[in-house]
């Protein structure tokens, strides 16, 4: 990382619409950064206190949880401050640990990479967190084990910390698999229910299959670039390397990121990840650690600039998982179903946005900080919802809650402006930014613009008619509650502080957040050491039309979602409904495509290999053994247990001996 | 007479003893076989005694006998106890060794 000082004056490369001046790494080992490790350590140790300890801590267990993630907030917010502090040009700073991996040519040093990309998704994690460690105390108040989950959730903090904080990619990859381990324990967290636990299993699978692709990105890297730290790849001269090695690496970190942030085709684990308990779904599988493929592409920003295909490929998979996502989400009646298809389509636009290039990769995070608050916060408004109605998710079953859960509905209905991109709530400055950037030509070709730029619009109509479903047969129409699961009425009430604080503080992050971010193109220039400066190219429909276009889209959507789930009645069985709405929930029949392609022939592949273990290798086994066991029984016969028979063979063999001894003589 | 008539006589004792041996199932009368086999043998070494002119033969018969004379002592006995257990001096009922 000493040698690569230079790089920013000899790379050559420049695309039309975007010149690309990353920073190198500045080494430092003193002063504030020095306690940057302790954004992992705090966690960490947490974690493995609570899991140590056992029962002995389940009395205050829950709150070190909380305290080791507040903690891991309050060292993330001194670093940022004091990268404030410094001059935008001096900002991509590098904590060395020492040396890691040793051997031969391969040689990895263990660092922190504090830089603005980082550091956002550290503030993001942390805070998100923190406010969901205090919404769990409350939430999982009546579960005799809240200590293990508060050991897990640090863990999963510990590990997505790794993962952002990682300043090479194997240490990334230990983050990458350390939050796939979190999700899967939160997930199976009460896997004494099969379904939960066949669900945390699922999850876990899909995203070993993208842990493939990463595995086999970080092989090429080393082979190509001969290292695998972000300053040796990222700073290559990537104009020597081969077209097709980079397109290679490209789409296998596109892999790695469809496993992990559930896109296309790779998205089946996210919806019967909602098996784990609603803070989980929260932090984990919506606000940080399903949008770490975001982070690895636009970390890896240099490859796919340098890959156009693999970057076609990116807006490609956003594109149809933009649309995927949101066709699921309006046919979902489970609640918490219909936020993880929304989770998918939201994070189908931030890949999209990353796949647009350095026109992209600035709004892919700013949408993504912004996703991370109000949808983490619609999250908690779900949990909340349950909490008040005995843990019911079917939407046919709410309704006119409203009157019942006055923070629950303010808050969540902030979360759903923003999602829906009304002004000024923080959606509407991220997703308009995407669509617009949708719509800018790569590289001189229109089509793109259209295609994608139409899909994105269109994507942001069907959010706002299915969040609006979402939020109106929950909160409003005719009340359509079903008895309790002991047969007594619902009663929905508030939930307590502790689990409505965390609500309105993201519910004001809902709100304002997106503005003061976006206020000055703040976050665009915070990022731009990492994501480069980029000239703003002009998109095919102006600016100003686009955003009444997609401004009328949402109401429209809106209205429709009114007029059917507000105002007229709610059926409490699912109607039948077209031929798109059943294969919609369903999932568009992607588990039965993955079970007719993968897990159908693995489990012929899996009967025919035991087949053949049992036929020709037990065959052979078992054949030599019985074998010997009937040779044995033949020779046995001639043991008749009669003296005169063993005389009688002694004579014989005498006979013969000395008739032998005679031939030969004569 | 040809010392060569001996050494036929003592073929034709020794297989007899061994005949005997092999195919008589009381135990004495396969003991005489054995007594039989062994003086079959005795004979062939004092005739080879005789055909050399060395007195090796003799001498080993003498050993012969004295180990003949033991073994009748032991073989005896068992044949004893085990008619006693067995009530029974037949050798195939002592087939034992085929567990």
């Amino acid at each position: 990382m000493h040698t690569l000082t230079s790089w920013a004056t000899s790379v050559p490369f420049a695309l039309p619409t975007a010149e690309i001046t990353p920073i190198a790494a500045e080494p430092v080992r003193a002063g504030i950064y020095a306690v940057a490790p302790l954004l992992v350590g705090l966690p960490l140790a947490s974690a493995a206190i609570l899991l140590l300890l056992g029962r002995r801590s389940d009395r205050w267990g829950h709150w070190l949880g909380v305290l080791a993630s507040a903690g891991a907030f309050v060292v993330g917010l001194l670093t940022f401050i004091a990268m404030l502090g410094r001059d935008s040009s001096q900002r991509v700073l590098d904590v060395r640990l020492g040396s890691w991996i040793d051997a031969g040519a391969f040689h990895v040093d263990a660092g922190i990479r504090l830089d603005p990309l980082s550091l956002t998704f550290v503030l993001l994690v942390t805070f998100v967190g923190t406010l969901i460690h205090v919404y769990s105390v409350a939430y999982m108040d009546h579960d005799k084990d809240r200590r293990r989950f508060f050991a897990y959730l640090n863990l999963f903090v510990a590990a997505m910390l790794v993962l952002v904080l990682a300043d090479s990619y194997v240490l990334l990859f230990v983050g990458w698999e350390g939050v796939g381990l979190a999700s899967y324990l939160l997930i199976g967290f009460w896997n004494q229910r099969t379904p939960y636990a066949v669900a945390a299993k699922k999850a876990f699978v899909a995203n070993r299959i993208g842990d493939v692709g990463l595995i086999v990105a970080l092989g090429l890297m080393f082979a190509t670039f001969g290292g695998v730290d972000f300053d040796t790849v990222l700073g290559a001269d990537m104009s020597a390397v081969n077209q097709a090695t980079l397109t290679g690496v490209g789409l296998m970190l596109l892999l790695a990121a469809c496993g992990k942030s559930a896109q296309f085709p790779l998205q089946s684990w996210l919806g019967d990840a909602m098996a784990g308990p609603t803070p989980v779904s929260a932090l984990i599988h919506a606000a940080t650690m399903v949008t770490a493929g975001v982070y690895l592409i636009v970390r890896s920003s240099a490859i796919f600039d340098a890959a156009p295909t693999a970057q076609l490929v990116v807006v490609i998979v956003g594109a149809i998982t933009l649309l995927f996502g949101a066709i699921v989400g309006c046919a979902k009646d489970d609640i918490k179903k219909a936020l993880a298809a929304s989770t998918m389509s939201q994070i189908g636009y931030m890949i999209l946005a990353a796949g647009l290039g350095p026109v992209g990769y600035a709004f892919a995070i700013f949408h993504l900080v912004t996703h991370g608050f109000f949808k983490a916060g619609m999250f908690l408004g779900a949990g909340s919802v349950m909490h008040g109605m005995d843990d019911q998710v079917d939407m046919r079953r709410f309704g006119n809650l409203a009157r019942y859960m006055k923070v629950t509905y303010v808050t969540f209905g902030a979360g759903w402006l923003a999602i829906l991109g009304i002004p000024p709530f923080s959606g509407f400055f991220s997703k308009d930014k995407i669509i617009e950037s949708a719509f800018i030509p790569t590289d001189g070709q229109t089509w793109r613009a259209w295609v994608f730029g139409s899909v994105a619009l269109l994507g942001a109509g069907i959010t706002a008619f299915y969040m609006s479903r979402l939020f109106f047969m929950t909160f409003e129409g005719e009340r359509r509650w079903s008895n309790k699961t002991d047969g007594s009425p619902q009663h929905p009430h508030e939930s307590p502080r502790l689990m409505t604080w965390p609500m309105i503080v993201l519910a004001v992050g809902s709100v304002g957040l997106g503005a003061v971010l976006a206020s000055g193109s703040r976050f665009v220039d915070w990022l731009a050491p990492v994501t480069g400066e980029h000239e703003h190219g002009e998109p095919v429909v102006p600016a100003n039309v686009l955003v009444v276009v997609t401004l009328v889209l949402v109401v429209a959507g809106s209205v429709l979602a009114w007029r059917r789930y507000a105002i007229s009645t709610v059926p409490v069985i699912p109607p039948i409904g077209t031929a798109l709405t059943r294969a919609a929930r369903v999932d568009l029949y992607q588990d039965v495509v993955n079970d007719a392609l993968l897990v159908e022939p693995g489990v012929h592949l899996t009967r025919s290999l035991v087949f053949a273990d049992k036929a020709v290798v037990d065959g052979a086994a078992v054949g030599v053994g019985q074998s010997a066991v009937g040779l044995g029984g033949l020779l046995r016969k001639t043991q008749t247990g009669y003296v005169r028979n063993y005389a009688a063979t002694m004579l014989i063999g005498l006979v013969v001996l000395v008739a032998t001894v005679l031939v030969i003589q004569s | 007479m040809s010392l060569d008539h001996y050494l036929v006589l003592a073929g034709i004792l020794f297989s007899i003893g061994a005949a005997t041996v092999l195919l008589r199932r009381n135990a004495i009368v396969v003991f005489m076989g054995v007594e039989l086999m062994l003086n079959a043998t005795n004979l062939l070494l004092v005739t080879f005694s005789r055909i050399h002119g060395k007195l090796d033969g003799q001498v080993l018969a003498f050993f012969v006998m004295v180990v003949a004379a033991a073994e009748v002592v032991v073989g005896l006995a068992i044949i004893v106890s085990i008619y006693r257990t067995r009530r029974s001096a037949s050798v195939d009922d002592v087939n034992l060794l085929k567990s």
